[in-house]
C-alpha cells in the first residue's frame, strides 16, 4: 500500500471521486426523503467550516494570551471558560485544555485513534493530521515527525505529546516571538500558525510573510 | 477492539506530508459527508462513539486504504442500516421506498450556520474520584472486544496523573447503547517516553492519554 495513500486519494483517483459524488448523493438523498435531515442545514454546515471556523480563531486567542497576563492565567487554569467569556459566534462546547510551550518545554497534539481536533478552535484538521504516519509517530517519535515539517528542537527540550483520546481538546500556546514588543492583538494573530496550535510548526517571525 | 485504527506506535507508515494551502475540503462530497455525520448526531440516529465503532469494524484493509471521508461515509451507511434508518436497497437506489422513522430532532439550518457545536461530554456524578494529580496509576491491560478509547501502547504501563477532567460519558458503553452514558472519571495520565518505548526511546519526551477510571488501576 502506499504510505501517502490519503493523498493518492485525493489527487491521482479520479474514479474513486466520482463514484463517491453519486455515492454521497444517493445517501443525502436518501436521508433526507426520510425526513432525517434538512439539505439547507448541511449547506450551512459546510460554508461554517469553508469561511467563518478555521485557524484564524485560535490565533486570536493566542494573541490575547501573549497580550494579557490576565486572560493568559485564566486560559491556562481553564481554557473552554477563558474561551467562551471571549463571546466568540460559536460556544466552545469542547473541554478544551491550553499547554503552554516553554523554552525547555515544546507540547503537540494528535489523535492515535481517530482525528480528536478541536474544531470550533482550528476549523477541520488538515489531511496529514488524519493520516496514519503522524498518528502512528507523534507517539514514538515526536522529533522525527518535527523533522518532517522541517522543525528542529533543542535536543534537550522536553516534549509533551498530548493523545486526545477522550472528548477533551488541547491547543499549544507557542512562545511570543522576540522582536514583537508593541505588536497589537491583530498584527500578533497574523503570526500564528494554525501548526504552531498543534505543536508541528513554529509561530512566524516578524516580518516574515 | 484490538483494531487497524489504534495506530499508536506503529512503523512503516512513512513521512507526515503536510499539503501546502490545503482546501478545508478537497471535493465537495467531503463536505456533505461531514455535514451529514453531524445533522444525523444532532437528530439521535447515533453518536460520536458510535460513528467511531463503525469504522473500528470496516474490515482493515478497508479502513487503510480508503480516503478519510470515504472512511466516514463507508461508516455512516453502516450505522445507517444497522439501525434501521434505511435500507440497503433504497442507498442502492438513490431514493428512500419507504417510510421514514421518527427520529428525536431535525438540526436547522441556523444550527448549521455555528458548525453544528457539540454539547459537553461532562456528567453530574456523587461518586468521589479514585485517583488525584500526582497518584502512579498504571493502564490496565485489557482488550476489550467493542469500542474503547485506551490505546494499546499504554497497557500494561505506569504513568502519572496530571489532570482531573471530571466524570465523562464513558465511550465503551455509549458505542452500545445511545441511552446508557455511564458517566466515569476522566484523568489525563502522563507516561515517560522510556516506560512505553524501552530502553531505545527518546529520554525526552512524555506522552499523555485521557484514560478513563475503568482503565487504570492503582501502581
Amino acid at each position: 500500500m502506499a504510505q501517502n495513500h490519503t493523498q493518492d486519494d485525493h489527487h491521482d483517483h479520479g474514479s474513486e471521486l466520482s463514484e463517491m459524488q453519486l455515492r454521497v448523493r444517493a445517501l443525502e438523498t436518501v436521508l433526507t426523503e426520510k425526513g432525517y435531515i434538512d439539505p439547507a442545514a448541511l449547506d450551512a454546515i459546510v460554508e461554517a467550516y469553508e469561511t467563518r471556523i478555521g485557524p484564524h480563531n485560535g490565533a486570536r486567542i493566542v494573541a490575547k494570551a501573549w497580550s494579557d497576563p490576565e486572560f493568559k492565567r485564566r486560559l491556562l487554569a481553564d481554557g473552554t471558560a477563558a474561551v467562551r467569556a471571549l463571546g466568540h459566534e460559536n460556544r466552545v462546547g469542547d473541554h478544551l485544555t491550553v499547554v503552554e510551550n516553554t523554552p525547555r518545554r515544546h507540547n503537540m497534539v494528535v489523535c492515535t485513534l481517530c482525528s480528536c481536533y478541536p474544531w470550533e478552535i482550528l476549523g477541520l484538521p488538515p489531511v496529514w493530521y488524519k493520516s496514519a504516519p503522524y498518528r502512528s509517530r507523534a507517539v514514538k517519535d515526536p522529533r522525527g515527525v518535527l523533522a518532517d515539517f522541517g522543525v528542529k528542537l533543542p535536543a534537550d527540550t522536553e516534549i509533551l505529546v498530548w493523545d486526545s483520546t477522550a472528548e477533551t481538546r488541547y491547543l499549544v500556546l507557542p512562545m511570543r516571538p522576540p522582536g514583537t514588543e508593541g505588536m497589537s492583538e491583530d498584527q500578533l494573530a497574523e503570526l500564528v500558525t494554525r501548526d504552531s496550535m498543534i505543536g508541528t510548526g513554529l509561530v512566524k517571525a516578524p516580518g516574515v510573510q | 477492539m484490538d483494531g487497524v485504527h489504534d495506530m499508536g506506535g506503529m512503523d512503516g507508515f512513512g513521512k507526515v506530508e503536510p499539503e501546502p494551502n490545503e482546501p478545508v475540503f478537497h471535493a465537495p462530497w467531503e463536505g456533505r459527508v461531514l455535514a451529514m455525520q453531524r445533522a444525523m448526531g444532532y437528530a439521535g440516529a447515533w453518536n460520536t462513539d458510535m460513528s467511531r465503532y463503525a469504522q473500528e469494524r470496516l474490515p482493515p484493509a478497508v479502513y487503510l486504504g480508503v480516503s478519510y471521508y470515504k472512511r466516514w461515509e463507508l461508516a455512516m451507511e453502516a450505522n445507517v442500516i444497522e439501525r434501521g434508518l434505511a435500507d440497503a436497497d433504497e442507498i442502492a437506489a438513490g431514493h428512500a421506498l419507504r417510510a421514514g422513522k421518527t427520529l428525536k430532532r431535525k438540526m436547522p439550518p441556523e444550527l448549521g450556520a455555528k458548525g453544528a457545536p457539540r454539547g459537553s461530554f461532562e456528567r453530574e456524578t456523587n461518586r468521589p474520584a479514585l485517583f488525584k494529580v500526582g497518584d502512579r496509576v498504571r493502564a490496565r491491560n485489557i482488550h476489550p472486544k467493542g469500542h474503547t478509547r485506551l490505546p494499546r501502547y499504554v497497557r500494561g504501563h505506569v504513568g502519572e496523573v496530571v489532570l482531573v477532567h471530571g466524570c465523562h460519558v464513558f465511550p465503551d458503553a455509549v458505542a452500545l447503547s445511545i441511552e446508557n452514558d455511564d458517566p466515569q472519571w476522566l484523568y489525563t495520565v502522563r507516561f515517560d517516553g522510556r516506560e512505553l518505548w524501552g530502553p531505545d526511546g527518546d529520554p525526552t519526551i512524555k506522552v499523555s492519554v485521557d484514560a478513563f477510571e475503568p482503565y487504570l488501576e492503582p501502581a
